[in-house]
């Protein structure tokens, strides 16, 4: 234990201390704060969605979800950038790759098509159950990490990436202006019909954008994943010459 | 229950901080970093969660005219869904800097990189 660790233990227990009377002393509230009151009653009539919270991500708060998807977009832009300058030639892996194991490649061959079908139901269902874009776009990159680590070699091409990456992110745009158009205002999901309440194709435009983000999200966690790898290959590549 | 989710939530952020704080290795901070974050998002959902209420999904259980008096508060669980998307986009920075310093130094060992000391 040096004075260092002791400093940090002691601000750490007066932290943790103020944590203690924040939760010593709290008492949940009896009935919703009005701001929820108001999402849980107008739910059927405004956005058709059961599912309170994706509600709430794509059409109330549907802005914040504009941006944390353009947060996205850049995070996926920087680590590609970072991890630029030690790209491998095209087409190139390392000499050092172990290959698959016999379980991880036969697993992969069975798993991967139920990821990509859980993925798109999780997606689809966004509106009527747990679930909704970001979500499934990150079940969608979980098999692309899965088939990453059973083929190491194998790549998606960038090109491809980065087309879903746009067509999606202005689709997305699109909507919400046919929004600001046909409805009430910037992303507003009502301008097409609201549907039957609970339908797998209702809720207005929520399953159309929960469909876009998915893709735009799969795409992004996809190209983090293969920038990674790839600045894996110029480290064996360099180690080996 | 909600004071044993609170409590949970506040011990993983106080172990997040501490680990990250006592570690000199820039993954075992990483991972650190990553653990308060899941406290955080512990702590808000408990602070959404009403006693003797269900989730904020409407169905026959859950009828649409009694959802105000019957479901807990969506807006904490909607705002951890973006907390833990923004918490992976940090995650995946983290790696790809600790990953360049990596290349361009060899180590990963916080206290070999003093330029920014003081």
């Amino acid at each position: 234990m040096s004075t260092r660790h002791i400093l940090i233990a002691g601000l750490l227990g007066l932290l943790g201390l103020a944590f203690w009377h924040l939760a010593a002393d709290y008492l949940p509230d009896a009935a919703l704060n009005p701001t929820a009151a108001y999402y849980a009653a107008h739910a059927a009539d405004q956005t058709g969605a059961p599912n309170l919270v994706t509600g709430i991500i794509i059409t109330w708060r549907g802005l914040d979800t504009l941006g944390e998807v353009t947060v996205l977009f850049l995070t996926s832009a920087i680590v590609a950038l970072v991890l630029a300058q030690s790209k491998a030639p095209a087409g190139a892996a390392g000499p050092g790759f172990l290959p698959a194991g016999e379980l991880l490649a036969t697993g992969t061959r069975m798993l991967l098509p139920l990821i990509a079908l859980f993925g798109a139901y999780v997606i689809a269902n966004g509106h009527l159950s747990p679930g909704g874009g970001f979500q499934g776009g990150a079940v969608l990159a979980s098999g692309v990490l899965l088939a990453l680590l059973a083929q190491p070699r194998m790549r998606i091409g960038h090109a491809l990436l980065a087309r879903v990456e746009s067509v999606s992110g202005l689709g997305y745009i699109l909507v919400g202006l046919a929004g600001l158009a046909f409805a009430s205002g910037f992303l507003d999901t009502a301008f097409l019909p609201l549907g039957r309440f609970g339908a797998l194709l209702s809720a207005g435009a929520i399953p159309l954008i929960s469909v876009l983000i998915g893709l735009k999200v799969g795409a992004e966690f996809a190209t983090i994943l293969q920038s990674l790898e790839e600045g894996e290959d110029a480290a064996q590549e360099e180690d080996a010459a | 229950m909600i004071a044993l989710a609170l409590f949970t939530g506040f011990a993983l952020i106080l172990l997040g901080l501490y680990g990250a704080l006592t570690n000199r290795d820039l993954i075992r901070m990483i991972v650190a970093f990553t653990i308060a974050d899941t406290g955080v998002n512990v702590v808000l959902v408990a602070v959404g969660y009403l006693p003797g209420r269900t989730a904020p999904i409407l169905d026959a259980a859950v009828p649409v005219a009694e959802a105000a008096a019957r479901v807990i508060d969506p807006v904490p669980q909607a705002l951890v869904l973006t907390a833990i998307v923004i918490g992976l986009g940090v995650t995946a920075l983290m790696l790809a800097y600790a990953w360049r310093l990596f290349r361009a130094r060899g180590s990963l060992d916080i206290s070999d990189f003093t330029e920014l000391k003081w």
